[in-house]
């Protein structure tokens, strides 16, 4: 969510019942907007909440100018002071990939976990176990890495993709219908299309290339991870991702205003084929 | 339109009828004549039921209905020559109609027929203007109208050669058609009916028709036909009565014709989108007005008095500083639902348990208890639950078919928990939003919190909804969502310790040793603990709802006793034996009530609960947070002396491993396996053949025997 509409987006996306403490939505709306001075950012984004068994992670992201441009993710604990954390790599999202369970709140915290490695000693080819140690700072990247990936996401519509190639704030930007609210193909996830390439050219024959650059929800595997409910009447769209629960987007119809938050364990629900 | 006017014209043609004989006379000859020729001899009749609508405007025309048959009868006879001029081979009127129908040269008659009428109607126009004045005596300037068309139309009929010269002795005849239309509410229809009849043979009656035909011939074009519009028009400058009728009567007929294009309703009409949004307001407008029902203030003062409404604001509030908020509104509206609640039931005690999170709605979850004795309603439905269970065993033991029985004996059920008990302490409202309507779940089965363990399905937001899932859960999704409050609350509602404390009820004290005790008080000389203590230490916290067994239930139920019965049927020793064995299964024992919640176990190196301040900033008005790691959206806070617990979440227990379904359990045995069934290697030759001395040695021994014992006996 939009660190300058905060407040107004943590009330809407309250119906998941995790909000911020007064004190926690004060100083946030204080320090990103220094965070947005000294980082030069163009649009800072309250990305969500890591719960973690001592202390909770609270998560920042910074875009550029262009919107689709990689994003500069910052994490703090006290909401005061944040840090930043490097860009997520394939070899953290594998090594991070073997550690489970609840994060700690402790960014030094080590986990450790065996691993068996190949050991070629004089021609001869042995397995031996290695302790390998994940900080969990490292799993934290990739998993808001992951999270992203997964589930951030934009109402069609919201950004537009200019002939020359950097994606902007869509400003005419009005809000879905209410018809089209209740769809799933009306969102986009907020990263690179990766999915758009494989579509046929009949299936794309229908796309605006301007504001249909990105891959829609609508494919999403496993089929039936998202929840929408209208809410309050139906004055307000609510996406809850069912498998990174935790993720709520959402949105009022017919006004600019949406966003997504993540207050959660951190962790992919995998239960998932047998929980619909 | 059309069949309205269909309608009324039959209204219309029954009602001269009755009203004037000349006319049922005429009406039925010239039916009679005209029935092979004219398709629609009835459509002569729609003029009159239009017509006379402007007359009713008119100052001074009190007209009765029966009187308008002789009037439209005049119109007729009068118009007849109107429209005979126009019609090129007028001299036999039988064939009128057919030239009519199929309009030679139709532009031209439009054209020549259009100039007709708006001569006549500014005429007509000033007539009326001139009527005004001149209202005293108007029926006999009529009745010489009349005489004057009749007499005129007579001779011009048959002879088809005066029809130029005719032209302008018609447009008088029309302007004194219409003025007699006028008037037809001054006129006695007695007089004037008598000298129509005579005067106006068949053929006459013929040729109105016709010339009615032809103006009630609707254009292909526009669907409109120029009788309709005539007397549109007439209706319009009737009404609005303008200055300069005849400036702008160009500029009326064009707006007639305009009003002609008035949208028509689609079939294909924009759904209504926003209808949920006010219908969910106004449910809640309804919440909103509750309070003004009760006006008396003795009710007000008696309802402060037995209050069992909670501050859900004020735990709100506190909620909010543990970062834990539905929104202020929302919240208000839940408090005003519950208030609705409570004044709808009669409620003990009262609570907002929390919110569950659905794939398609949403769970508002109360916690309430009755008042003593108000919960009978559930004791029925238990025992007809009861009955039913019976009546099917009963069914079972009935049926006398032969089919082979499982060898399979189900394990007696645990029953239910009596209600104010165990799981079934508190009674369960739940709603979608604030403003719908309450209702209660059901009260929950030992069966169903043990496969509600062992399942994990997400909520619908239906409460009918199936609960599909292995091992197969006994109910719909409102027995499940039932388990998972239980065991939710029993695992996650927590108090800060000394807040209860137990009865002292010592008598009962020896016969509940078994489970625990079950009654709790509030303890009145609590003094708070300071929530710095809160904070750092778990024993400060305990358990007020009795952990849940394995079994399903809070208080152990020995399942042997009961079924001592059954096994006294069976004598076998065996069973007894099993039965003892089952004596020494273990009682189930959980830990009491008011257990500290340092006690409870760690899953997997993650600790049950999570505690810390709510803020560091300003500690010394911080309040104490507790997390459940167990049930992620379960929260407790302390501010010392006073707590409360909420959930908001999917409903579901954490568990570090991955979810599988348990394994079906092993396939019985059809029959018990031996030797004679067990399938064996085919003999080899040798074997055989080893096999066969062998027998034949036997044989050959027993000879050998059977001689020597004969030889015996022999000797």
């Amino acid at each position: 969510m939009d660190s300058e509409s905060l407040l107004l987006s943590l009330e809407l996306a309250s119906g998941s019942g995790q909000g911020l403490s007064p004190d926690r939505r004060a100083s946030l709306l204080t320090s990103l907007m220094l965070v947005k001075r000294d980082y030069r950012y163009e649009r800072v984004l309250f990305w969500g909440r890591i719960l973690g068994l001592v202390g909770d992670y609270y998560i920042a992201q910074g875009l550029s100018e262009d919107q689709l441009a990689p994003r500069k993710t910052l994490y703090s604990l006290n909401c005061i002071e944040w840090s930043l954390l490097p860009p997520a790599t394939e070899e953290m999202l594998l090594q991070t990939s073997m550690v489970n369970g609840r994060f700690m709140g402790d960014p030094s915290h080590e986990y450790e976990h065996t691993e068996l490695q190949k050991v070629t000693e004089a021609d001869k080819a042995f397995e031996e176990e290695v302790v390998v140690q994940v900080k969990e700072e490292t799993r934290l990247v990739s998993v808001v890495d992951q999270i992203d990936k997964a589930v951030a996401m934009v109402p069609r519509g919201a950004l537009f993709k200019t002939p020359l190639g950097p994606t902007h704030v869509n400003r005419t930007f009005e809000g879905l219908s209410l018809s089209e609210a209740k769809k799933l193909g009306s969102y986009f996830h907020f990263k690179e299309a990766t999915e758009l390439k494989n579509k046929t050219l009949l299936e794309k024959a229908d796309l605006d290339p301007s504001l249909d650059f990105m891959d829609s929800l609508e494919y999403d595997i496993p089929k039936g991870s998202w929840s929408i409910q209208m809410e309050r009447g139906n004055a307000l769209v609510v996406l809850r991702s069912l498998l990174w629960p935790g993720l709520t987007f959402f949105h009022a119809p017919y006004t600019k205003n949406y966003g997504y938050i993540y207050v959660g364990t951190g962790e992919k629900n995998i239960d998932l084929p047998f929980m619909l | 339109m059309e069949a309205s006017t269909i309608l009324n014209q039959e209204e219309e043609s029954q009602e001269p009828g009755e009203a004037g004989q000349p006319w049922e006379e005429m009406a039925a000859a010239s039916s009679r004549d005209q029935e092979p020729k004219l398709p629609e001899p009835m459509e002569s009749e729609p003029g009159p039921e239009t017509e006379p609508q402007p007359r009713s405007s008119l100052p001074g025309s009190p007209r009765s209905r029966a009187s308008t048959p002789a009037g439209d009868l005049t119109t007729f006879g009068a118009s007849l020559p109107g429209a005979s001029p126009q019609d090129p081979l007028p001299s036999p009127p039988l064939e009128l109609p057919k030239l009519d129908l199929v309009p030679p040269w139709p532009s031209d008659k439009l054209t020549s027929a259009i100039p007709d009428a708006e001569t006549t109607r500014s005429d007509h126009v000033e007539h009326t203007t001139d009527d005004e004045e001149s209202t005293p005596h108007p029926t006999s300037q009529l009745e010489g109208n009349a005489l004057q068309q009749s007499q005129q139309s007579k001779p011009h009929l048959p002879q088809p050669g005066h029809v130029t010269s005719n032209h302008s002795q018609q447009k008088e005849l029309r302007v004194g058609l219409f003025l007699e239309e006028d008037w037809g509410s001054n006129e006695d229809p007695d007089q004037v009916e008598p000298e129509v009849s005579e005067a106006a043979p068949n053929m006459l009656e013929i040729a109105v028709q016709n010339a009615k035909a032809y103006l009630l011939q609707t254009s292909s074009k526009s669907s409109l036909n120029l009788y309709d519009h005539l007397s549109d028009m007439l209706t319009k400058v009737l009404d609005e009565r303008p200055e300069n009728a005849v400036e702008i009567i160009e500029s009326i007929s064009q707006d007639v014709k305009k009003a002609h294009f008035s949208k028509k309703l689609d079939t294909l009409q924009n759904e209504n989108e926003m209808l949920p949004a006010y219908e969910l307001a106004e449910k809640q407008k309804a919440l909103f007005l509750q309070g003004n029902l009760e006006e008396a203030d003795q009710d007000l003062e008696d309802e402060i008095a037995e209050n069992c409404l909670p501050n859900v604001m004020e735990s709100a509030f506190y909620f909010e500083q543990a970062g834990v908020c539905l929104g202020t509104d929302a919240t208000y509206r839940i408090f005003l639902a519950l208030k609705q609640l409570t004044d709808t039931h009669p409620i003990h005690k009262c609570r907002f348990w929390g919110k569950i999170l659905g794939l398609e709605m949403n769970y508002l979850v109360a916690e309430v208890e009755f008042r003593e004795g108000e919960d009978e309603e559930e004791g029925e439905e238990e025992d007809v639950a009861d009955e039913k269970a019976n009546g099917e065993s009963e069914v079972d033991e009935d049926e006398e078919d032969e089919l082979p029985k499982p060898f399979y004996k189900a394990p007696q059920a645990v029953p239910k928990e009596e209600s104010r008990t165990g799981a079934n302490k508190y009674v369960y409202f739940v709603c979608s939003e604030p403003g719908r309507p309450w209702i209660k779940l059901p009260s929950v089965t030992p069966v169903q919190i043990v496969v509600a363990r062992k399942i994990k399905k997400f909520f619908t937001g239906r409460l009918d909804a199936p609960v599909i899932s292995y091992p197969p859960f006994p109910g719909n999704e409102s027995n499940y969502l039932r388990a998972q409050i239980a065991r939710i609350s029993a695992g996650t509602h927590v108090s800060p310790l000394g807040f209860y404390q137990f009865g002292e009820e010592e008598g009962e004290e020896e016969e509940e040793v078994e489970g625990g005790r079950e009654s709790f008080e509030e303890n009145p000389d609590f003094e708070g603990i300071p929530v710095i203590d809160l904070v750092e230490s778990l024993s400060n916290w305990v358990h007020h709802v009795q952990h849940i067994l394995p079994q399903g239930r809070c208080n152990w139920f020995n399942p042997v006793q009961k079924s001592e019965e059954e096994e006294e049927e069976e004598d076998e020793e065996k069973e007894e034996e099993k039965a003892e064995e089952h004596d020494y299964i273990e009682q189930e024992v959980g830990p009491p009530l008011l257990t500290p919640i340092s006690e409870d176990l760690e899953i997997r190196n993650v600790p049950p609960w999570t505690t810390r301040l709510s803020s560091n900033l300003i500690p010394q008005y911080a309040i104490a947070v507790l997390r459940s790691n167990l049930w992620p959206g379960a929260y407790a806070f302390s501010n010392g002396k006073k707590f409360e617990n909420i959930y908001i979440g999917w409903g579901h227990k954490y568990s570090p491993d991955n979810y599988t379904p348990p394994a079906p359990p092993p396939v019985y045995e059809e029959y018990p396996s031996g030797p004679e069934i067990t399938e064996m290697d085919d003999p080899s030759v040798e074997e055989e053949q080893s096999f066969r001395a062998a027998q034949a040695a036997a044989v050959l021994e027993a000879e050998q025997d059977e001689e020597t014992e004969d030889e015996d006996e022999d000797d």
